[in-house]
């Protein structure tokens, strides 16, 4: 299965063409996939805050933004601007550091988890050997900035929406692990890259939704509750606590919430693409078309198609879900903080336990279905 | 590989002066707040730490154990009891000064000591597993280190149901901290839903 291109070697030989030693060469190329894959997340926000503005719009029978560039497409750059040049306050009675802190620890445990989100064979940052272990383990780190963002703003509704968001991230993170593991247990591996290959084998019928259709809807449930989304943004519910652990922020240091939201959205969004809908694989297995168009699969042709439809799929699938998640947002009442807390403790973990051993011993029964 | 190993020094210096700084900072400073999230740096810097020795599973699971629910839970109970009165002065506090550092002391000896006496040296470069080390702790786990791997989570149980037990103070007679009869009423009414009324 190791066909697919590898810019990085194509890269590096072609920096040795001009007499650079091979180490020069590697630290050239370090930062390259880093910043387009930043650069993707950044343009992925602008993406999802227009389609925001627009299907909550259509939603509520409002025509959204229209001024702005055609269909109003440039009102999230302008939303950028607005926070870039506002006032950057710090309250007089909160405490500087930690009020600074706080939203720097809530966004870069969220992009380092971009390191293991696989767009082709060779298109990641980094394969490394416990890959999604790697995400669970990094957004463990973000309620930890939003109890110090609630605890430096002084503020009793900040920190009762900082003490809420870490209730919240860490009832959730459990059955989300778990369903992780039922997939990890049929992979044999944490991988990402082995995740989506071990789905590749029949196009759309070899899909993990398909063999763990449980996993798939409690792992779409917690994704929404660690990104705090509606019915599950009891962090931030407006009604009660004006902003929550947002409350005092504003300028820069707000726009980085914002972004760190979004952001965990779309990455929430990729990770339930690879790991249940096939990552970026295309429905019908690329062996088939090239089969049937009698190319050999190493050909240029044919590997240049791979990659492109590869992140074209992977976008597709996440985008998808987006829309699903913004039109959740749109329609769906907030739940109560008790209501959260019985979802997720009683209902939510003894499913995904169940699902867990029932994948288990679905793998001892039918190795060849269930990974042997 | 030169530029390698002046990364992994550099890499290697920073972390442990983060690691001994920070470690200070959590004796040392007033703020219960502040120490506990340097408390969280610390464990960060120590999961690093693993990462340099290629241990990324060891250094996910601290992330995740330490960073993640340890101390989050730390932080968790200062916020919700963090009352602002001033701490009672202790009578004897020389002595117990005393005491501490003598036990801090020799737990350092015995420390110093394991690392003089053993050969951390591995016999050759092959036996280092790196990206494999998550499988090869998982058969230890499974085979000849399963029985304290069990104890471990009896432990944990206990623990639990010790914390289900305080919390839940109605199936107590009497208050644990202050010795007086349990209001079972005031129990009653919090655990009676709410808009039961209003139909």
């Amino acid at each position: 299965m190791e066909y697919g291109l590898d810019l990085e070697y194509s890269f590096n030989e072609f920096l040795k063409g001009f007499g650079l030693s091979s180490e020069i060469a590697h630290i050239i190329w370090l930062p390259l996939p880093m910043l387009l894959v930043l650069v993707a997340a950044v343009v992925g926000v602008l993406v999802t805050v227009w389609l925001e503005r627009k299907i909550s719009a259509a939603a509520q029978q409002r025509i959204g933004p229209e001024y702005a560039g055609a269909l109003g497409v440039l009102q999230p750059i302008a939303d950028g601007l607005k926070l870039l040049v506002k006032e950057d306050i710090i309250p007089a009675k909160a405490d500087g550091i930690l009020f600074t802190a706080g939203p720097i620890l809530v966004l870069v445990p969220v992009i380092l988890s971009w390191l293991i989100v696989p767009f082709g064979q060779n298109l990641l940052i980094s394969n490394v050997g416990i890959g999604i272990f790697l995400w669970i383990a990094l957004s463990s780190i973000q309620p930890i900035g939003l109890l110090m963002s609630g605890y430096a703003s002084n503020n009793k509704y900040s920190l009762l929406g900082g003490l809420r968001a870490a209730a919240q991230s860490i009832s959730y993170e459990i059955p989300l692990a778990l369903s992780v593991l039922a997939i990890v247990l049929m992979t044999n591996s944490l991988s990402t890259i082995d995740i989506v290959n071990q789905q590749s084998g029949a196009g759309i019928l070899s899909w993990n939704i398909w063999r763990q259709p449980v996993g798939f809807i409690v792992f779409w449930i917690c994704a929404l509750a660690e990104c705090e989304r509606l019915p599950f943004d009891l962090p931030e519910a407006e009604e009660e606590l004006v902003a929550g652990y947002q409350t005092e922020y504003a300028g820069m240091k707000f726009a980085l919430f914002y972004l760190g939201s979004y952001i965990n959205l779309i990455l929430s969004a990729l990770l339930v693409s690879i790991l249940y809908l096939g990552g970026w694989g295309f429905p019908i297995p690329v062996e088939l078309i090239a089969k049937f168009l009698n190319l050999p699969i190493n050909s240029p042709f044919i590997q240049v198609f791979t990659a492109s439809i590869g992140i074209v799929m992977t976008v597709l699938k996440a985008y998808l879900l987006v829309f699903i998640a913004i039109l959740l947002r749109w329609t769906t009442p907030r739940v109560r903080i008790d209501q959260l807390l019985d979802l997720g403790w009683k209902f939510l973990l003894p499913i995904s336990l169940a699902n867990l051993l029932i994948t288990a011993g679905l793998k001892l029964a039918f190795p060849q279905f269930f990974g042997g | 590989m030169s530029i390698a190993i002046t990364t992994q020094i550099i890499c290697f210096t920073v972390l442990s002066l983060v690691i001994l700084i920070g470690a200070l900072g959590v004796v040392l400073l007033e703020s219960i707040v502040y120490s506990a999230f340097l408390l969280g740096g610390v464990f960060m810097s120590v999961a690093g730490l693993y990462l340099l020795l290629n241990a990324s599973f060891v250094a996910a699971a601290q992330v995740l154990v330490y960073v993640g629910a340890v101390n989050v839970l730390i932080i968790f109970a200062i916020m919700l009891v963090n009352k602002k009165e001033d701490l009672k002065p202790i009578n004897d506090i020389k002595s117990r000064r005393i005491i501490s550092t003598s036990i801090c002391l020799t737990l350092l000896s015995l420390l110093i000591r394991v690392d003089l006496t053993n050969i951390w040296s591995l016999s050759s470069p092959q036996n280092s597993i790196g990206e494999e080390s998550t499988i090869r702790i998982g058969e230890h786990l499974f085979s000849d280190y399963l029985l304290p791997f069990e104890v471990a989570s009896v432990l944990l149980l206990m623990a639990m149901i010790g914390a289900i037990v305080l919390a839940r103070r109605d199936v107590m007679s009497k208050d644990i901290s202050t010795g007086l009869p349990v209001d079972q009423e005031l129990i009653e009414k919090s655990s009676e839903p709410l808009l039961t009324n209003k139909n």
